[in-house]
């Protein structure tokens, strides 16, 4: 086992779908992109009382969501934004995906276009474990949250928080809030200036808004 | 008795006298068609299931696809056998009869019971055949509403159907939006594409290549058109079926024998089969139903009837869909219910769509496929929840 995997806990999907839930307006219109078995809609339908609807790729995650009484829709979210209408969500929620969409730009785009704002929350591969894993081992990091060998790791497309900021900044959106999460979804030490981030966030969220 | 089924005297004619429970709407109350013509007096047959609540609020209607009927549940009148949807519907199954209150109602233009083609025309005495008047998918569910308004309900908990009864389940939503609460459209299209109109041509061409159609005059000259009809049924078999399937079930086995007889003989399996859903077809179905129901989904695009933009027939629309296909469906493909759930979202509308991975086609939805029966119990519990009904709990809630 790596010394650098990391502890799984149980808290950490519970803490992480708070800190995002407490990004969103109460009763607001909320589209979450890759919303897996539904458990953040759910959370935004119960506690934020939203109109919470989901795109996910897996059947079996469909099926649970529409058990949950949640209205989602089996499909690609590369190919599927397209179709819906611009400025028909408060917020577009990417959570724990953006690495593993084949255009991760032009999602963003499409977010931004239907909905006010677009919350985007995703692994930094900038953080000091994974350079440190990448310069001791000369191998693709594996961590216990990054657990896929190089060849068969549906995240194709690993960011850096400054590389997602420079990306904001090209696409010319605004960064409404951000912040560096611990590997629990906690926001790491307010006092850490901004710049260091990138090295000691195991993940980032970031709120957009359109210019 | 009448000479309609003179194969087998004994038997009741449905078509006349239905062994389910008929609505009669007389003179008085005739049904406006889509063609312009008024239809009267007129007739739905229907069965239910379960018990109607004190406010009619737990109504679940079903909608038969093209050769189905009411019979959902129970013993069918004709052919002896089980209801074609009895995988789905009974107590503690995904519609639940324990908890609701299920309808099906004879399509118009079909002959279990509902006024269609072998009815008698209170013109004549005589079957109306082709002067029965070409109905539409939207007059089929003017006349389901009507015997819904008939049963003092006003909204529908659900519509719900697969294929044919799907293109209804999407005319209820258009064009009845506020009466019903929740839609499952099945494997089902909301326009027929020229593909299925020219299967449909096909089977109607055999049928009224059959000398013993008489012009559609045959239930008076006292013949009926079994080879046309079952060569439209083989023909029509096919395409709810996948080759995979096919193979799977078939491949090239022969049928009690090992070797080929150099003949026409039925020297497959799969040959066999056809042959045998085609003789079994024209026991139980009328062939000019057959013509008028193909012509209904032939004439199905709900885009045209909004301006030719789909989400215009959704529009503003309160009703939680829930939108099914099969991956192997090639009769009515994933791409068709995919546009369906772009226009649903285009209008703001609540809506799941799942996929099911199956060999089995488009019957995929009326066979033993367990991720149908989990999608609906999802989809159907958690509408339940919303409207204030009962919902047992379930493994899945934990």
């Amino acid at each position: 086992m790596s010394p650098l995997e990391i502890n799984a806990d149980a808290a950490f999907a519970r803490v992480d779908l708070l800190n995002l839930a407490s990004m969103v307006e109460p009763g607001s219109r909320v589209l979450d992109v890759g919303c897996g078995d539904g458990s953040l809609l759910r959370l935004l339908a119960e506690k934020r009382s939203v109109d919470a609807r989901g795109i996910e790729l897996s059947q079996s995650g469909v099926n649970l969501c529409v058990a949950k009484g949640l209205s989602v829709i089996q499909g690609d979210a590369d190919t599927d934004l397209v179709y819906y209408p611009d400025g028909s969500f408060d917020y577009v929620i990417l959570s724990q995906t953006l690495q593993a969409m084949r255009q991760p730009r032009v999602v963003l785009e499409h977010m931004l276009r239907i909905g006010q704002r677009a919350i985007v929350s995703f692994p930094n591969f900038g953080h000091w474990k994974i350079r440190l894993q990448l310069l001791t081992s000369g191998r693709m990091p594996v961590t216990k949250n990054l657990s896929y060998s190089w060849y068969e790791t549906p995240n194709i497309h690993f960011c850096t928080i400054n590389d997602f900021i420079d990306l904001v900044d090209e696409m010319g959106a605004v960064i409404e809030q951000a912040s560096a999460l611990d590997r629990f979804g906690r926001p790491v030490e307010m006092s850490l200036p901004r710049a260091m981030w990138n090295l000691f966030g195991e993940q980032a969220v970031f709120v957009l808004s359109g210019k | 008795m009448t000479r309609h089924h003179a194969a087998d005297p004994d038997k009741r004619n449905e078509a006349i006298e239905p062994s389910s429970l008929v609505a009669h709407f007389g003179p008085d109350e005739p049904l406006a068609l889509e063609s312009g013509e008024s239809l009267g007096p007129w007739s739905i047959a229907y069965q239910a299931y379960g018990a109607l609540n004190a406010d009619k609020s737990n109504a679940i209607l079903l909608c038969h696809a093209l050769t189905g009927d009411q019979h959902v549940a129970n013993i069918n009148p004709v052919t002896g056998k089980s209801g074609w949807w009895e995988t789905m519907v009974g107590p503690g199954k995904p519609y639940d009869t324990d908890r609701f209150f299920i309808l099906c109602a004879n399509v118009l233009g079909s002959c279990l019971g509902t006024t269609g083609p072998a009815s008698l025309d209170p013109k004549t005495g005589k079957p109306y055949a082709l002067n029965f008047p070409v109905v539409t998918i939207r007059d089929m569910v003017n006349a389901q509403a009507r015997l819904v308004d008939r049963l003092g309900i006003e909204t529908l908990f659900c519509v719900a159907g697969g294929s044919m009864g799907g293109m209804q389940v999407l005319e209820w939503a258009a064009s009845h939006p506020e009466r019903v609460f929740s839609a499952m459209p099945i494997a089902t299209a909301a326009k027929h594409t020229a593909q299925n109109i020219a299967f449909h041509e096909v089977g109607r061409q055999a049928v009224m290549a059959d000398p013993d159609w008489h012009s559609g005059r045959y239930l008076e000259e006292g013949t009926r058109p079994e080879k046309g009809l079952a060569v439209a049924r083989m023909a029509a078999h096919i395409t709810y079926l996948s080759e995979q399937a096919l193979h799977r079930k078939f491949g090239r086995n022969f049928q009690d024998r090992s070797a080929p007889t150099f003949s026409f003989d039925a020297d497959f399996e799969v040959e066999s089969y056809l042959r045998y859903q085609g003789r079994s077809f024209v026991e139980r179905f009328d062939a000019n139903s057959y013509l008028f129901l193909t012509r209904a989904m032939d004439y199905f695009d709900l885009a045209k009837d909004h301006d030719g933009v789909l989400a215009r027939a959704f529009k503003g629309s309160k009703t939680r869909f829930c939108i099914v296909s099969f991956t192997s469906d090639w009769l009515f493909p994933t791409r068709d219910s995919r546009a369906i759930v772009h226009a649903l979202n285009a209008a703001g509308a609540s809506v799941s769509f799942v996929e099911i991975e199956t060999d089995k086609g488009h019957d995929a939805f009326l066979l033993n496929v367990p991720e149908l029966f989990e999608t609906t119990r999802g989809f159907i519990d958690s509408a339940a929840r919303a409207r204030g009904l009962a919902v047992p709990k379930r493994r899945a809630e934990a």
